[in-house]
């Protein structure tokens, strides 16, 4: 019986570890319930009580011997088989990329929500206003002559005699006074008109940001460095600003505002068509006039106001020599961004 | 405005560092746009003088000529030329000469001789015959000025100028004039100017209001008007130094008269006319209103139309100028003109302006004229014109002056506050430094708080208009940045704007490209989106004068601009095509509008239909956090297909719509049928995010299911079932919903097998097998007796 379980064990060990696929079978063929093993332990009843331990020491060491042997066969054929299902998995990983549905903000957007942040960082409130608005709160009480060309019907669109589409955010100005009393820290972001023929520089439509702040003892040091730290968070914290003397009816004194150039530092390249500066907004001392025609006392306050083109910023920023591409939405081009 | 280098330091000293005046310029306030150098394109061509000629044995048009150019050896040139004779002086370009237009002179061999250069005409110096009125057009420009052999030919012709531009601001219309600009010069760079004093030699005798008798009818439109007389007038050209002046300025030399006039208009900013007396009936000139119907042919040839708002200087008959527009033909000066009536007037900006733009003739005048002029320039600009024709001998000026004054042109006081000033600007300006500044722009302080200003400074009224004055001598960058104290505020965005940047951030999550379209459209519009014509939405804000009918209107609707993008990139190929955009919409709202904004988006029928778009807005209402919402089916929106279509429902309010675009909308947009689009209105949608606060614990207990497969019509909708299953069910129904659609084999016509999947779970115990089935017979049964829903056998 000794012989027959030793030889059981070899037979086994070695259709073990001869085995391909499935050990399942090999369990039940010896270690089964009808097993080769299992008949030899039953018989073991015809044997004196001097042999059974001796025999069943055996036979129990058969057993753990053949387990043991199906553990390590059945680790040996689960390895090769991932690695065989690994090798079938592979991909050509040059192939496209399936592409995500990844949507994307309008260049505009982009910049107009930048823009908006870093002034509300710097306490000012978001101010809106309409776009059809009357000619006494876009040109009146901003002190625009009575002839100044940009009233013209070649420069504005107009939907009666008394209203227009309005051609810069700033009467909002006029809008917040009215219905503020100072300290007034506003921003106002949003669509203008003006009537010109769409080109690569020229848009009948286009956003400006607008901002204002009025209180007592505001001064155009306090303009410049409003200004000076917007641009540095803007552009780059090397950014440069200069200011302009320049004449705008609703600021008095009056400044243009350009900053060095964040793509060659000032030197003059190609972006900055070889200034080092590039014009980025119009800026000035709020008009005693325009004070006075949103109701605040010029005697007592004073504030400073100012306007960029959200675009152009866009355009600089990114990059973009054609305004056109802004509005034609071609997906190809939406998608960059 | 172009000014010549050459000619403003007639009045003053600037750097000759070309850079460093503009830049300089530039942020003392009068910004410079460029320069350009005359002369620049023209190299090595010298005067020579032209000794003798032999005819060229190989060609009878051409001649070699010798020619001294003040050196030694004299140089051979071959030339086709046949004004030159020997004694000539002439343009020479020597070996590597350069002319305008790119154009380079070698040495080489014409027809096997030697030419070591060559001889040029006016027109091969980039010059005209106004400019040199003896030479002629076509041939070698026989030079008649002083000069030397050798000498370079730009500084002969005087073209050696450097031309900057300035771009002038509306308040500084003082500053369109050489006089003007010498001025800002002289304050930018601490110079002194030289401004002419005209002083006039009159012939005694006569006096020149026993030539003309002049009459203001309409002072306010003419509130000066001053004039001299010229008489034994010998029409000639300009000398080359007034020639060059007026070409460096861009204008065109004619006769000494008229060129007179232009180069006073350039020097003082003041236009002038001049009258050939002789044309001047009645002796007399009124300046008064047009009458109706009446007509003037203008110096241009042009016969125009007058209307009674405009002003015209007239002699007792008729219109003889357009005024400060242009001079009318009947009294032009000609070569025969012995009498010139020199007019130097001040006319108001609005009616010049208005004038101009109703004939369309905008000339160096009315362009001057509209910007509003000081009337204190009329007096020494019409004594300028006459010193010059003295120094021009080009006639005898008449004893007196006609001056009918009725502006004010005194010295102006204006409040001087130092403190003030120094408040606004944030600077700590001494008194001393701040009074040195404003007069180097000549405003001088008075001693008595006050500030002198001369009366062509009519931009001066206030402190702010001083402290800009300050500001711009002073230095923007000599300002200390600093940041306004006072009370903290946090600042923010409206609730609408931030809503707005979170719905376009979601939409850019769901993969949606955020487009920019205009806000206006074209009224037809409407129509190709298969709006009813008696609909209000036809009641369009409409601009008096659009850029074309395309963008006439401000839009009511969304879809169009949204179509429109879409088909744009299909028709550039871009078939998978997903847009969205939260656009204004503009109603009538009496003269003004009320505008709404209202989220749209849209894809190409590539990227999915009706159920994409239900799940895109579904995803951006969770995102959003918006309250419970129905979708109801809409079968009468013109825009969209009939029964693929739904009003999305928020507490009984409609906020929005989704659907499959209409196919004959589609086909209007030259779009595949199948186009989905969602318009939501952001207004309604912020009032529609959930305001309770909390969440649902999570479960402890595990859930049943049970799949029930029900035969319902085939029209019965999905939401409606559930929505009754739930109705049915205890509370013990976590949640149902329709996980499968079958119409077919093994289900009558007209009817459809619909598969429910629902959930029972109780949040305080394990539920059994036995209470989940009993949830499911409730509901089957309550569903036959009631819906007449059956369980599919």
């Amino acid at each position: 019986m000794k012989a027959q379980l030793e030889s059981i064990r070899a037979t086994a060990v070695a259709e073990i570890a001869a085995a391909e696929t499935s050990l399942e079978d090999i369990r039940i063929k010896y270690l089964g319930k009808k097993g080769a093993l299992t008949a030899i332990l039953r018989g073991m009843g015809s044997l004196t009580p001097e042999e059974r331990p001796i025999i069943g020491a055996v036979a129990n060491e058969v057993r753990n011997c053949i387990e043991e042997a199906l553990e390590i066969r059945g680790a040996e054929l689960k390895k090769l088989s991932l690695a065989k299902s690994l090798a079938d998995e592979k991909l050509d990983v040059t192939y496209n990329a399936i592409a995500p549905n990844a949507g994307h903000i309008h260049p505009i957007t982009r910049a107009l929500e930048r823009m908006t942040e870093i002034f509300i960082d710097m306490g000012f409130s978001v101010a809106e206003g309409p776009e059809v608005e009357t000619v006494t709160n876009n040109f009146d009480a901003l002190n625009a002559p009575a002839d100044h060309p940009s009233r013209d019907f070649q420069d504005t669109f107009y939907i009666t005699e008394n209203t227009l589409l309005r051609t810069q955010t700033s009467p909002v100005q006029i809008r917040a006074m009215r219905g503020m009393t100072p300290p007034i820290r506003i921003i106002s972001p949003g669509r203008v008109y003006r009537s010109d023929v769409a080109d690569a520089s020229h848009s009948p439509m286009f956003h400006q940001l607008e901002g204002l702040v009025v209180d007592k003892g505001i001064t155009m040091g306090d303009l410049k460095g409003i200004l000076s730290q917007f641009a540095k968070t803007m552009f780059g914290p090397e950014t440069k600003t200069r200011f302009r003397p320049h004449n705008f009816p609703f600021t008095e004194p009056s400044a243009e505002v350009d900053v060095s150039c964040f793509v060659c530092g000032g030197k003059g390249c190609r972006l900055c068509k070889g200034e080092g500066w590039m014009e980025i907004l119009g800026s000035g001392m709020v008009h005693p006039e325009v004070l006075r025609a949103g109701g605040i006392d010029p005697e007592v306050y004073t504030g400073f106001a100012f306007g960029m083109g959200v675009e152009r910023v866009a355009m600089v920023m990114a990059g973009i020599d054609d305004l056109r591409l802004l509005y034609e939405n071609d997906s190809r081009f939406l998608k960059q961004f | 405005m172009e000014v010549s280098l050459n000619w403003l330091k007639d009045y003053v000293k600037v750097p000759t560092d070309i850079k460093k005046f503009c830049d300089e310029m530039t942020m003392t306030g009068t910004k410079v746009e460029g320069y350009k150098v005359l002369g620049s394109d023209i190299e090595n061509v010298v005067v020579g003088k032209f000794m003798s000629t032999e005819a060229h044995p190989d060609s009878d048009h051409l001649i070699i000529c010798q020619i001294d150019v003040g050196r030694e050896e004299k140089l051979q040139i071959v030339t086709g030329a046949q004004n030159v004779k020997a004694g000539d002086i002439v343009p020479v370009c020597l070996d590597g000469a350069k002319l305008p237009g790119g154009k380079t002179i070698k040495t080489g061999k014409l027809r096997g001789v030697l030419s070591q250069g060559m001889l040029c005409s006016l027109g091969e110096l980039g010059l005209t015959v106004n400019d040199f009125p003896y030479a002629i057009e076509d041939g070698i420009f026989l030079i008649e000025e002083e000069c030397n052999l050798g000498d370079d030919i730009r500084d002969v012709c005087k073209i050696n100028d450097t031309i900057v531009e300035f771009e002038l601001t509306f308040n500084r219309p003082d500053c369109l004039s050489y006089i003007g600009i010498a001025r800002e010069a002289a304050a930018t760079f601490g110079e002194k100017t030289v401004i002419p004093e005209p002083k006039v030699v009159e012939t005694k005798g006569e006096k020149a209001s026993d030539y003309i008798k002049v009459n203001v009818h309409n002072t306010e439109l003419c509130p000066r008007y001053t004039a001299r007389v010229v008489k034994n007038v010998k029409i000639a050209p300009s000398p080359l130094w007034l020639r060059a002046k007026l070409r460096a300025a861009g204008v065109r030399p004619i006769n000494n008269i008229v060129d007179i006039t232009n180069f006073v208009m350039l020097e003082y900013g003041q236009p002038m006319h001049a009258f050939d007396y002789e044309y001047i009936k009645s002796r007399e000139i009124n300046v008064r209103n047009a009458n109706v119907g009446e007509e003037i042919v203008t110096l241009d040839g042009v016969t125009r139309s007058l209307t009674p708002e405009m002003l015209v200087i007239a002699d007792g008959s008729r219109a003889v100028a357009l005024a400060g527009v242009m001079g009318g033909e009947n009294s032009e000066i000609t070569d025969s003109t012995v009498t010139v009536v020199f007019e130097s007037a001040n006319f108001a900006r609005e009616s010049i302006r208005k004038t101009s733009k109703a004939v369309g003739l905008r000339t160096e005048s009315s362009a001057k004229f509209e910007k509003g002029l000081p009337a204190v320039n009329t007096l020494p600009a019409v004594d300028r014109a006459c010193e010059l024709v003295n120094l021009l001998g080009c006639g005898d000026v008449v004893e007196g002056i006609i001056d009918i004054n009725n502006a004010d042109i005194s010295e102006r006081v204006v409040a001087y506050d130092r403190a003030k000033i120094n408040a606004l600007l944030g600077t700590n300006i001494s008194d001393e430094e701040m009074d040195k500044i404003l007069s180097s722009v000549e405003l001088i302080a008075d001693g008595k708080g006050g500030l002198i200003v001369p009366p062509y400074r009519s931009d001066i009224i206030n402190t702010a208009d001083i402290a800009e004055e300050v500001v711009r001598l002073y230095g923007f960058d000599n300002i200390e940045p600093t940041m306004f104290k006072g009370a903290a505020d946090l600042g923010g965005r409206t609730p609408h704007e931030a809503f707005r940047y979170r719905i376009n951030e979601a939409m850019a999550g769901l993969g949606y490209c955020e487009s920019c379209t205009y806000s206006f459209v074209s009224p037809k519009s409407l129509v190709k989106i298969n709006i009813p014509e008696d609909s209000d939405l036809y009641d369009f804000i409409r601009l008096i004068n659009p850029l074309g009918e395309d963008t006439s209107v401000m839009r009511t609707h969304p879809l169009p601009s949204m179509l429109e993008v879409l088909s744009r990139n299909v028709n550039r190929k871009v078939e998978k095509c997903r847009m969205s955009e939260i656009m204004t919409l503009y109603f009538r709202d009496g003269d003004l509008s009320n505008e709404k904004k209202s989220l749209c988006f849209a894809f190409t029928p590539d990227c999915g239909g009706f159920y994409n778009l239900k799940a895109d807005a579904e995803a951006l209402f969770t995102r959003l956090n918006i309250r419970a919402r129905d979708y109801v089916a809409v079968s009468d929106d013109p825009s969209f297909h009939p029964g693929r279509c739904a009003n999305v429902v928020v507490d009984g309010t409609v906020i929005g719509t989704i659907g499959e675009v209409h196919p004959l909308v589609c086909e209007n947009y030259d779009l595949p049928r199948g186009v989905c689009a969602a318009i939501i209105s952001t207004e309604l949608l912020l009032d529609s995010v959930k305001t309770e606060r909390g969440y649902i614990p999570l479960p402890v207990y595990p859930a049943m299911e049970r799949d029930i497969a029900l035969i319902c019509d085939k029209d019965h909708e999905a939401g409606k079932l559930l929505s009754d299953i739930r109705s049915y069910a205890g509370k013990s129904l976590e949640d149902a919903f329709v996980f499968d659609v079958y119409r077919g084999k093994g289900v009558e016509d007209g009817k459809k097998s619909v598969a429910v999947r629902l959930v029972f779970r109780l949040a305080d115990r394990t539920l059994t097998d036995e209470e989940a089935d009993s949830g499911v017979k409730k509901i089957l049964k309550k569903l036959e007796s009631e819906q007449g829903i059956a369980l599919r056998s």
